[in-house]
């Protein structure tokens, strides 16, 4: 049984300016212990898939999907309550800014006690000694004194470990790390990621790692799935996809690698990800991808099979020996 | 904390000395001889009259009698009383505690029912209640004191019965003053049935001066609530499974209190223009009621002496909320 399975997960948005479509038909899977990359430009539904995921979109967000389940549980018909039970201990979250996501109003130790008095049954003791644990686990010196820190006092970085520690306090069987270092410097970069792949390989939980890094995709992950405006257009094994990628857009992210996979962002391809306005008809890349033709512009493409890495496309590069007469 | 409460002190000081002169100026603006007044229906001789006038020193030029009330005032004498005779600071405070408890009452009243309605509304934003609340607060907020003071009258206290309509006590209970506040001295006195008469006596003056402090404070938590609940930190404390109760009533409450606390300060001078009014109303006998009558008695001393304490306390209240900021949200002390 997957850890994590969703199958065409869809949210609509409700704007000033009408429905805005951010995920359209989203299919995720993470099995036990697997580290998941998910890369895309800016806007591409990254964040919003997996807060989705999480149950924390505001009340503008309309989600469907046909499945949506965590170690089978369906998430889609589990009442508030379960669902509180089960978020922020087997699956927990991190964010992309770590000093707006934490409350300036109580010290980083009443903030991770209190994910522990939420789900375990911990004396007052334990949460404490727990916490230090905690904050030694993920590199913070000094745990009893940061513990009574307020977040304004910490820096990015610790702040970052701060989130870490608060997201893994319940012992996760999932792990979402949503651009983990993308607000922090350079050099906490690696460290950071180092820490939550470190705990990643000793707790063996499950991790969705989201990032514009393709650097980080090659070095932590072992599958990857490519989104491009709202849609999953390739999901393959890394060194696959580095290797032979099946989709136009996941080729000219490559190509666009001046030394491949050693560039630490994500490069970019002439044109812009449409917005709710401009979105072409057919393939949502036509007008980007440079073996476009009428087809690709009216006929929104199906999803290739698995040894096409998923690819959602009519013409799909490298198409292995063999797997052509599976699609037919 | 010090250096930041002393700067903040010493600000005042061109704020007092405006209020001074300020309040100077205004009763002597106001039409109508202190001296005549005070002789009222049975007049006075010439003499008598220059003799009072020399008393009191309004045979002075203006600057000059300026100058020796402020000199005076420097020093902490307020005056006396043209009608009593008694120095403007004891009356002041003989009657302060009546308006005090009236005022906490009223904001207590206000800030109970308003921040549960403010927090509610944000939640439910655009549902019925929201729209509901928003459109009372409105009325209230724009609600004339006096014609709402005398509709709550003629429907309480005369229809039903419920309350007394003036008065801080029931005619039948006595006993001294000890603390100046009703409801703990009527405790103290034993007596029974004395606490049960203060608080009826208390609840439709409190209700009457916390409508506009209510309105405002359930409008501003809402607005605030709304800006904090779309902040990230409260996504992380969704994430932790909180419940929503946990989540609105305590990680975005205490952050939207900040600028509730500024309303709330801030409406502490709406309060003492507001208790003037339902002071006067209900013949209550605090600092509003005195007020009036001095400024219908031409009583210089007293409008310009309590003027010049009431501008005191709101900037003690003013300060009051600044350091209650930092404490609240201690980013807010780093500055
Ligand atoms: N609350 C919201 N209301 C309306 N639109 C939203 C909302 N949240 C996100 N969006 C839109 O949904 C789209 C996808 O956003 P998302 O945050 O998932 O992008 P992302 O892939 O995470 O990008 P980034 O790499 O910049 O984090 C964006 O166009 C964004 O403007
Ligand atoms: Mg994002």
């Amino acid at each position: 049984m997957s850890l994590l399975k969703i199958r065409n997960l869809s949210v609509e948005f409700a704007t000033a300016t009408g429905p805005f479509r951010a995920v359209d038909s989203v299919d995720v899977d993470v099995e036990k212990g697997e580290i998941l990359a998910i890369v895309g430009e800016s806007g591409s539904g990254k964040s919003v898939s997996m807060l989705a995921t999480m149950g924390l979109l505001p009340w503008t967000a309309t989600i469907t999907a046909d499945e949506m389940s965590f170690e089978g549980r369906d998430l889609r018909t589990m009442p508030g309550r379960e669902r509180r039970k089960l978020i922020g201990k087997d699956l927990a979250m991190i964010f992309q800014e770590p000093m707006s996501s934490l409350n300036p109003c109580f010290t980083v130790g009443f903030q991770i006690r209190e994910a522990l008095k939420e789900h375990l049954d911990l004396d007052r003791k334990a949460r404490q000694a727990r916490a230090v644990e905690l904050f030694e686990m993920v590199g913070i010196p000094d745990p009893e004194r940061r513990l009574k820190a307020f977040p304004h006092q910490l820096s990015g970085g610790m702040n970052q470990r701060v989130m870490i520690a608060m997201a893994i306090a319940c012992r996760p069987r999932l792990l979402i790390a949503d651009e983990p270092t993308t607000a922090l410097d350079v050099t906490i970069q690696a460290q950071i990621l180092d820490l939550l792949t470190d705990l990643q390989k000793d707790t063996g939980m499950g991790l969705i790692l989201i990032t514009h890094d393709m650097g980080v995709v090659a070095e932590t992950a072992e599958r990857v799935a490519v989104q491009y405006a709202g849609q999953k257009v390739e999901d393959q094994k890394v060194a696959d996809l580095f290797d032979r990628p099946h989709h136009p857009y996941t080729s000219a992210l490559l190509a666009a690698l001046p030394e491949r996979a050693t560039e630490r962002r994500l490069p970019t391809i002439p044109g812009v990800v449409p917005g709710q306005h401009d979105r072409p008809r057919g393939c949502l890349f036509s007008p980007r991808c440079k073996f476009a033709d009428d087809r690709c512009r009216e006929v929104p493409p199906p999803v290739q099979p698995r040894p096409i890495g998923l690819a959602r496309c009519h013409y799909p590069l490298n198409v292995p020996a063999g797997a052509e007469e599976e699609r037919a | 904390m010090l250096r930041y409460l002393l700067s903040r002190l010493i600000t005042f000081v061109p704020t007092f000395i405006g209020v001074t002169l300020i309040s100077f100026a205004f009763i002597r603006v106001l039409p109508g001889d202190p001296i005549i007044v005070m002789a009222g229906e049975r007049g006075l001789t010439q003499e008598r009259y220059e003799e009072l006038v020399q008393r009191f020193g309004f045979d002075q030029p203006l600057w000059q009698q300026f100058w020796d009330y402020l000199t005076g005032v420097v020093q902490g004498d307020l005056g006396n009383s043209f009608v009593t005779n008694r120095p403007v600071w004891d009356e002041f405070f003989t009657l302060f505690p009546a308006t005090l408890e009236l005022s906490l009452c009223a904001i207590i009243f206000a800030m109970v029912l308003g921040i549960p309605a403010g927090v509610i509304a944000a939640v439910y934003r655009g549902k019925f209640f929201d729209r509901a609340l928003m459109s009372t607060a409105l009325v209230g907020y724009s609600m004339p004191i006096f014609w709402w003071a005398l509709l709550l009258i003629i429907v309480f206290s005369g229809w039903l019965g419920w309350t007394p309509v003036s008065g801080r006590i029931g005619l039948l209970y006595y006993f001294d003053d000890v603390t100046g506040f009703m409801l703990i001295d009527s405790l103290l006195s034993g007596q029974d049935g004395a606490f049960g008469s203060a608080v009826q006596h208390l609840i439709l003056p409190s209700i009457v001066l916390g409508t506009i402090p209510l309105a405002v404070i359930a409008r501003q938590t809402r607005s605030a609530m709304l800006e904090v609940l779309s902040e990230d930190y409260i996504r992380t404390a969704r994430a932790k499974g909180l419940s929503s109760g946990r989540v609105n009533g305590l990680h975005a409450l205490r952050n939207a209190m900040i600028p509730v606390i500024t309303v709330i300060g801030l409406s502490v001078g709406t309060l003492m223009a507001g208790a003037i009014l339902t002071e006067t109303i209900f013949s209550w006998p605090g600092i509003g009621k005195w007020m009036v009558d001095s400024i219908f008695r031409r009583d210089y001393p007293v409008v310009q002496g309590g003027l010049l304490l009431i501008a005191l306390i709101v900037m003690l209240v003013n300060l009051t909320v600044d350091v209650l900021y930092g404490l609240i949200n201690p980013k807010i002390r780093k500055r």
